[in-house]
């Protein structure tokens, strides 16, 4: 229990540091929000014009739909949809060899990078996340939600997603140490989950099958879902097995990513470091 | 300092074109600086860099230009190659302003910058070589001559085909110095050239420079660190601090002045109020870590014997003088004349 | 070597030609822009070299760049899906803008696509290697990490606007036939305006080089769709402020025969070339205030 609260301090420390050196690149915060608030914009013209066409479309009125465009650029950088985080980091230190003193450090390999990655999606979420919200909810007609609890459920849903985003990206950064250059794999992350997350389009407006398969893949718990949690699209039960979709596959993802992670150390002390 | 050179400004119009080769007048460098003062609160002041610097260089000689961190040196060398427009004072290289003909000038002279590399990273070093070739477009006779040159007294004929990612810090630096003379300049800027050498590519690095200087007659401005640099290749030094001339002169000058005395750093079982040695005086207590300084010509043997004999010795070392202990040295001896 | 050139000095006459010094340095506005692209052509080449060290990357690289850049394709497809048109507009008029838009945007990309990296430039000090080159910086600092793996944005570009001129339902005129080059050429030089824009302000803001994103990236996703979607004030910001409506939506609605939402005389189909002239012109500008700038403050 001793080491359980020591490690738990730990990682805190990680997290806060994290979110510390994000906080200290202001300019770039600010350029950052004016460019998600311009994306915004058009967007919500182009869902205007869709919601215009056909109501109702995937479930969603005018407003929830414009309400999902400015919670997707809210939540772009801090579920890191498009990367960025710090698989970048993690996969120059596995190229350059300075992984090994990661491994014989007596924190966990994984738990340190997740804590380092939930306090740059708090600082991002915060920064970056709430300008733009606030400025969508002033110009245009949104339906926030007018209860605490859905505020609360919502922030959970965010916090699943990272997870799942973080055990995606950690995946992708532990191939850099079978594959000399990682931008392929990075690409091909970069566009699954751009795709499948819900950034492009709701997933619910996705025709058929192609809807079915992108609901049940776990990139959906990065956007979509922290979304419709947001509109209070599942209520009761129904939110529990939402949350129980989100912790199941970040769940898969983060043993497969140990395994992974298991395979690599194994051939880091074969190589010697 | 009164060693300083400190030209008359109204001297004849039409100055020696080689005595005065590289010529800066009341040079300055102001920066605005926005200073942190709360979370988006920012205090405006302005730094001096550069607080008029005057100096001449003649054609072909190699002067080292020296002084510790942010002293303006690399502000100076930013002024002299037109990266930096100066704010005051007049500045001729090679007869050019290089603020206002900065391409015009850039043909004739060399630069290498000690920590960042011109080369192309993926590249073999010798594709680097031909786009300087046709970038600042050298005749072909006159590139393979130079080439060839370079290759043979820098120790690069191995080097020309390997990837420069693949080079070592020193076989870089070669690399980057060869790439800085391809095209003939006049002048070559060297912003610390040995650092983070090992020993042996320093040799090779000041021979070099050594026989280009005295071979060719091309004029050298360096700074560094290092005061063996300058030991071993310059006769005259500049130091340089807050953004002005301290010293202009023979290196020896500056021994007398500054690089007298060495460092004994001593830590003892216990605070002890200043230790008292014969030929050595304490400069600094910190708890009980003590600084004594001796003359650089003294071993420190003895020394060491007398204090160990006397106080109760934990760890010791011995410190060599440095360019910031000179300048420290400079400032002391000139309060106290 | 000083020995050497001082020789050579005394022959420079051979290197010097009309409209250049002595030592073989442009003088006039025109053969420095001669110069420039001389530089921009090298450093290019060496850009291309550097990436075909790593052929295999090369080719993966390239075809997830075609794949990214159409992924605006797949949402607009999506929509359709759904709807059968956006603004009173139909998929291969959408196909059109998005096609015109995104081939000029990709050839913009594809040139100067790197310069929103000055602000890193300058951060890391590397901008003064290139300011002691006898090479305009302009130059330089655009060839910058030349990729031809862009060439995937241009070349989905490309398939989708042939895509889009199959299937219109349009009278063509020699007058719109000959608008669709005019339009591709003039939107990739007030794009390229946008980027060297967005890099002079780096010289200012070095950490800010995503608000650039939103007027190229941002633009392109813009006018990607018609503007009948979008609101009034946009348009017009769009075509008065940062004119990137020139790129596609005027020429682009005279060729659909649309009416453009703004009271514009119908000429104005055809100033493109125009206004990408003045926005270079202005966008040089600002990159020298920048430069000066930097130059000034050295950062």
């Amino acid at each position: 229990m001793f080491v359980g609260t020591g490690r738990f301090r730990l990682y805190a420390a990680v997290a806060a540091g994290s979110f510390r050196r994000f906080a200290t690149y202001r300019i770039a915060t600010v350029a950052g929000v004016f460019t998600n608030t311009v994306f915004g914009v058009i967007l919500t013209y182009t869902y205007i014009a869709l919601w215009d066409e056909k109501p109702g479309l995937g479930g969603y009125d005018q407003a929830q739909a414009l309400t999902y465009v400015w919670l997707g650029q809210a939540l772009l950088t801090t579920v890191a949809v498009m990367g960025g985080g710090f698989e970048d980091e993690l996969m120059a230190r596995i190229r350059t060899g300075d992984v090994a003193i990661d491994l014989y450090r007596p924190a966990d390999l994984q738990a340190w990078w997740l804590a380092g990655d939930v306090g740059r999606a708090a600082f991002q979420c915060l920064a970056r996340g709430a300008v733009p919200m606030a400025f969508g909810a002033l110009c245009f007609q949104l339906a926030l939600p007018g209860d605490v609890l859905t505020w609360l459920a919502a922030t959970l849903a965010v916090l699943l997603g990272v997870v799942v985003s973080f055990a995606l990206r950690f995946l992708v950064a532990l191939s850099a140490f079978w594959l000399l250059d990682g931008a392929g794999v990075s690409q091909v992350a970069w566009l699954a989950s751009t795709f499948f997350s819900g950034m492009l389009l709701p997933l619910n407006v996705f025709p058929g099958a192609l809807g079915e398969i992108a609901r049940a893949l776990p990139w959906s718990a990065l956007i979509q879902v922290p979304a419709d949690v947001f509109l209070g699209k599942h209520q009761g039960m129904d939110l529990l097995a939402t949350y129980a979709f989100q912790a199941g596959w970040a769940a898969v993802l983060l043993t497969a990513g140990r395994l992974l992670q298991a395979v690599a150390t194994r051939r880091v002390v074969v190589q010697g470091g | 300092m009164d060693t300083a050179l400190n030209p008359d400004p109204d001297r004849d119009p039409d100055p020696d074109p080689d005595a005065d080769f590289i010529a800066l007048d009341g040079i300055e460098k102001v920066f605005d600086v926005r200073k942190k003062t709360g979370f988006l609160r920012r205090e405006r002041h302005q730094v001096r860099a550069v607080d008029g610097i005057t100096f001449r260089v003649p054609r072909g000689e190699m002067v080292g230009y020296i002084g510790p961190n942010g002293a303006g040196k690399s502000t100076t060398i930013k002024m002299l190659t037109g990266i930096l427009t100066p704010s005051g004072g007049r500045l001729r290289v090679a007869g050019i302003d290089p603020a206002r003909e900065r391409t015009r000038l850039a043909r004739r002279i060399g630069v290498v910058f000690g920590q960042r590399t011109t080369l192309w990273w993926d590249l073999p070093l010798i594709d680097s070589y031909r786009l300087m070739h046709r970038m600042y477009r050298i005749p072909d006779r006159r590139y393979a001559e130079n080439l060839d040159r370079c290759v043979q007294l820098l120790d690069l004929g191995e080097l020309l085909d390997v990837p420069v990612r693949q080079l070592s810090l020193g076989q870089r630096m070669r690399g980057d110095i060869a790439a800085a003379l391809l095209h003939d300049p006049e002048v070559l800027y060297l912003d610390e050239p040995t650092i983070g050498l090992d020993v042996v590519s320093k040799a090779k690095v000041r021979t070099f420079l050594r026989d280009l200087n005295a071979e060719s007659g091309t004029t050298v401005l360096l700074t560094t660190h290092d005061l063996t640099d300058i030991e071993q290749l310059c006769k005259r030094v500049m130091v340089i601090d807050h953004g002005r001339l301290m010293y202009d002169g023979p290196l020896a000058g500056l021994h007398e002045v500054g690089e007298s005395e060495r460092t004994l750093v001593v830590d003892l079982e216990r605070e002890l109020p200043p230790l008292e040695v014969e030929s050595a005086r304490v400069v600094k207590v910190e708890g009980p870590r003590q600084w004594l300084a001796f003359p650089a010509a003294a071993s420190a043997a003895p020394l060491v014997a007398a204090v160990a004999a006397r106080y109760p010795l934990v760890d010791l070392s011995v410190r060599e003088p440095d360019i910031e202990a000179v300048i420290a040295k400079m400032y002391a001896d000139r309060a106290t004349s | 070597m000083a020995e050497l050139l001082r020789h050579e000095k005394g022959q420079a006459g051979d290197l010097a030609g009309p409209g250049r010094l002595a030592d073989g340095v442009p003088d006039r506005p025109l053969d420095r822009a001669r110069d420039g692209l001389r530089a921009y052509r090298m450093i290019a080449a060496m850009w291309i070299r550097s990436t075909m060290a790593y052929r295999a990357s090369f080719a993966m690289t390239a075809f997830g760049n075609l794949a990214a850049t159409a992924l605006d394709f797949v949402a607009i497809l999506l929509m359709f899906s759904q709807v059968d048109a956006l603004g009173g507009y139909r998929l291969p008029e959408v196909a059109f803008l998005y096609g015109a838009s995104s081939t000029a945007f990709g050839l913009a990309d594809l040139a100067i696509g790197s310069m929103d990296r000055l602000g890193r430039r300058v951060r890391d000090g590397t901008l003064d290697t290139l300011l002691v080159r006898p090479a305009p910086v302009l130059a330089q600092v655009a060839a910058d990490r030349f990729a031809l793996r862009r060439l995937g944005r241009v070349t989905q570009g490309l398939l989708i606007l042939g895509f889009a001129l199959l299937a219109l339902d349009v009278t063509w005129t020699p007058l719109k036939v000959l608008l669709i080059p005019l339009m591709l050429v003039s939107g990739a030089a007030i794009f390229m305006s946008v980027f060297i824009a967005g890099a002079a302000f780096q010289f200012l803001a070095q950490d800010a080089s995503e608000v650039q994103n939103a007027f190229t990236y941002g633009g392109n996703t813009l006018l990607q769709y018609p503007p009948s979607v979008f609101g009034k004030d946009l348009v017009r910001g769009a075509t008065f402020l940062v004119p990137i409506a020139f790129v596609n939506w005027l020429p682009g609605l005279y060729v659909l025969g649309r009416p453009y939402p703004l009271d514009l005389p119908s000429w104005a189909a055809f100033t493109p070339p125009l206004v990408a002239v003045a926005c270079c012109a202005l966008a040089g500008l600002a990159w020298r205030a920048g430069l000066r700038s930097y130059r000034s403050t050295g950062s």
